[in-house]
């Protein structure tokens, strides 16, 4: 029987992955939706992204609720640790989420082709996961410092990290690579030769900027936190895994072929890789103040949401399963005829 | 210094609740507004119904988008404000508003799929269908939020040792005292809005451009609505005030300015205090207090003065509180009227003065629900769980909030102008009429493609 904290953990480690994809797509889009106006290649693409964005946005930002709801309810001391020292980032982080979800919805409900709500959409697509990846810097420890009474975030020692800001280029180049394979996956489905060749080569540059960001960031971690970075060590043949399925991704796009797969592949490095700094991560959820076991809230409260989680997940699933159906994996719909 | 901070975080939450409230209050009450208007739509295959709901959709998926946006400043401004207060109660109330997530998500997703399959399924039945898992969804939100709300005000399920909850029990947490009569008064206010804004949107829109078919029809409907809620709410309002009376007497005392416990209270209506904390030009209704707090004239009703000093809410929440039951009053009667109006031929119901009326109750009844939410939060002060954490205890120590404040501040008020403008822009240059032509014809050609092509 596996404790109830670890089963909460890996729960929404799962969701924070999946928040991890479905918000690359979305906020890549933006950015690329935006860039494609500005050179004037909109006509090629814009209509595609907005095809598939629209029906699913709301959804992306209910995976990253669902992340932070959940771990205050499973490590109610998160809350008081990441609460008091990420009250400015995080209000940073609410603002330009607000500034995004409803910009998006003014452009497409409302106004048609404003170029001053792109630029928003676009830009807060990049910024966004930026300041979200900040959070992942701070668990390493060394960052947020207790004394007593009260918790304070060291901003100096944060600005002048350069794990920090290996893990924010990490996080923008890895939203441009994984929307990018999408988008192509998506124009070949819609059989867009025009915007297909555009994604690909899209996919094809951000490729090598996030496997060298990727192992930079790695690098860094070393010389942070020793203890993470040996314990993914132990965890190299998930590493491999990773390098092996971006090989085979690249091998792919550069190949012109099974887009489906490429995204697939995609998908799976950066399972691999997550998982690996997950696993690393164990036992601590904030190092070094917080651990699975000293952080996790009673029996009763984590027995009763991981039942709600089975309960929400026999509901959400099957309504999931219809969205794809309606809209990703229909044809017709893919290709604008209905 | 430190109190500042709590002054500032207690001004931070209240703007973005005050702000969330409004798209959260049109979030679960214009759904179920939407599914009656297409439902009757079908039924009577009449088109002008469908396009209500369609138009209503176009409209309530922009203020969702606010919603959310809000709806997720809340649920991190919760952590991020309270770190204190989530570390305490996140013990004991996470399980709701983890559901609440789930219930969102479930609604989000078939509003999703409902707004991009008018015209996807041969039968209409199916796509109304899609508005019972979007209405339930917006519910299930309202209720599990209300729960946890109930909570801070009636905290259960848990015992208290060395100043943390042990022995928890999530559910009899969610299925507080409180929780049956919150719910209540939530679930029908919201959709006493819900109505009230869309029947004062076509009385608004009748008095500038005139009468016609569509507009008259959205108000009738709409009207049947707020009176069936108007009724429902203020039966709601009462059940909540017997609550307070008998579960959290200082909160009924304070909104009453009920100072001494006395058998056969009378009821005060507005008024001021004077600097002897006498009550002065106040409507006094006698013994009302007591039949409102226990359904008997001649009940004791238990004074403020019975709660030592710095246990007592503030007394300004008698206004609040006025305020709100007076809108919900005012709202009731306007329905009534209405519909005297209505069945009464010598008279037009459509007349200026009526749609004025009508119109004039849409910001009301957001008002009201404004100073309802206020009571609430204002008058379980000074404690955020009542008995267990007083406010301060529970706020963050930083200092930023105050700049924070004034950041949210813009925020909000370009979120709501930008709303605003767009909502405008999106129905100012498609009058219902014009659309509902526009329908008939694309209707007209497609049958008779089908009939060609059989």
């Amino acid at each position: 029987m596996i404790s109830y904290e670890l089963i909460g953990i890996s729960v929404l480690w799962l969701f924070l992955y999946g928040y991890l994809i479905v918000a690359s797509i979305d906020f890549g889009s933006g950015f690329f939706a935006f860039y494609a106006r500005l050179t004037k290649q909109d006509h090629l693409i814009n209509r595609l992204i907005s095809r598939y964005l629209s029906p699913v946005w709301e959804i992306t930002n209910v995976f990253l609720v669902f992340f932070f709801v959940g771990i205050v309810g499973f490590f109610p001391d998160t809350a008081y640790y990441y609460g008091s020292a990420l009250l400015v980032p995080g209000s940073i982080a609410i603002i330009l989420l607000a500034i995004r979800g409803s910009f998006y919805a003014f452009e497409n409900y409302g106004s048609k082709d404003n170029i001053v709500y792109l630029f928003l959409y676009g830009a807060s697509g990049l910024l966004i996961p930026a300041s979200l990846s900040v959070a992942l810097t701070l668990s390493e420890g060394g960052f947020i410092i207790a004394n007593g009474e009260s918790v304070n975030l060291d901003y100096m020692a944060l600005f002048t990290s350069p794990l920090s800001w290996m893990i924010v280029i990490l996080a923008i180049v890895s939203v441009l690579f994984i929307s990018g394979t999408f988008l192509a996956f998506y124009a070949s489905r819609a059989e867009d030769a025009p915007a297909l060749r555009l994604m690909r080569k899209f996919a094809l540059f951000w490729s090598t900027p996030t496997i060298i960001a990727a192992l930079t960031a790695f690098i860094y971690l070393s010389q942070h936190n020793e203890r993470h970075y040996q314990n993914m060590m132990d965890l190299w043949w998930l590493l491999a895994l990773s390098v092996s399925f971006f090989m085979l991704a690249m091998w792919l796009l550069y190949k012109g072929r099974r887009y489906g797969l490429a995204f697939i592949s995609v998908m799976l490095q950066f399972f691999c890789a997550f998982f690996a700094y997950g696993i690393g991560h164990y036992p601590y959820i904030l190092d070094p103040y917080i651990s699975i076991q000293s952080g996790a809230t009673h029996e009763s409260m984590g027995v009763a949401l991981v039942a709600a989680f089975i309960g929400g997940l026999c509901l959400l699933i099957p309504s999931i399963i219809l969205v794809f159906k309606l809209f990703l994996f229909n044809v017709d719909y893919v290709k604008g005829k209905k | 210094m430190a109190v500042d901070t709590v002054l500032w975080s207690k001004w931070l939450t209240g703007l973005t609740l005050a702000f969330h409230a409004i798209f959260a209050t049109v979030g679960v009450g214009v759904p179920l507004m939407i599914a009656i208007a297409e439902f009757i739509g079908i039924r009577k295959k009449d088109p002008h119904y469908t396009l209500m709901a369609k138009r209503w959709t176009r409209g309530f998926v922009i203020s969702v988008a606010v919603g959310v946006v809000t709806g997720t400043a809340i649920a991190l401004q919760l952590s991020l404000v309270w770190p204190n207060f989530m570390q305490l109660a996140g013990n004991v109330i996470a399980l709701p508003l983890f559901m609440e997530v789930f219930a969102f998500f479930f609604e989000a997703i078939f509003l999703g799929i409902y707004m991009y399959t008018w015209d996807r399924f041969r039968n209409p039945y199916i796509h109304w269908l899609l508005t019972i898992p979007i209405v339930a969804g917006a519910s299930m939100s309202a209720f599990f939020i209300t729960t946890v709300n109930g909570f801070m005000n009636q905290p259960e399920g848990f015992t208290f040792e060395n100043g943390h909850f042990t022995a928890v029990n999530p559910l009899q947490a969610m299925f507080n005292a409180a929780t049956a009569s919150k719910v209540f008064h939530v679930l029908s206010s919201a959709y006493l809005t819900g109505a009230a804004l869309l029947a004062g949107i076509a009385a608004f829109t009748m008095l500038r451009k005139g009468v016609s078919a569509y507009y008259t029809k959205a108000l009738k409907l709409m009207m049947v609505v707020v009176l069936l809620f108007g009724l429902l709410n203020t039966l709601a309002g009462d059940v909540s005030a017997k609550f307070l009376a008998e579960h959290q007497p200082e909160k009924l005392a304070a909104a009453e300015w009920h100072f001494e416990t006395e058998s056969g209270a009378d009821l005060i209506f507005l008024g001021w205090l004077n600097a002897e904390q006498q009550i002065v030009g106040a409507i006094q209704i006698p013994k009302a207090l007591s039949f409102l707090a226990f359904g008997d004239f001649n009940a004791e009703v238990t004074g403020l003065e019975e709660f030592p000093l710095d246990e007592r809410p503030p007394l300004l929440v008698h206004y609040l509180f006025d305020f709100m039951a007076g809108i919900g009053f005012v709202i009731l009667g306007v329905a009534l009227l209405y519909f005297l109006f209505l069945f009464w031929k010598k008279r037009n119901e459509l007349n200026k003065w009526m749609l004025r009326a009508i119109a004039l109750t849409a910001p009301l009844a957001f008002l009201g629900v404004e100073m309802g939410w206020l009571y609430a939060e204002i008058g379980r002060q000074p404690w955020i769980v009542r008995g267990y954490m007083r406010v301060e205890e529970a706020a963050t120590s930083s200092p930023s909030v105050r700049i924070l404040f004034f950041v949210f501040l813009l925020l909000y008020v370009v979120l709501g102008m930008m709303c605003a403008i767009i909502l405008r822009r999106l129905f100012r240059n498609k009058p219902a009429d014009e659309e509902l032509e526009k329908l008939m014809k694309e209707k007209r050609l497609h049958a008779i493609e089908m009939g060609e092509s059989v």
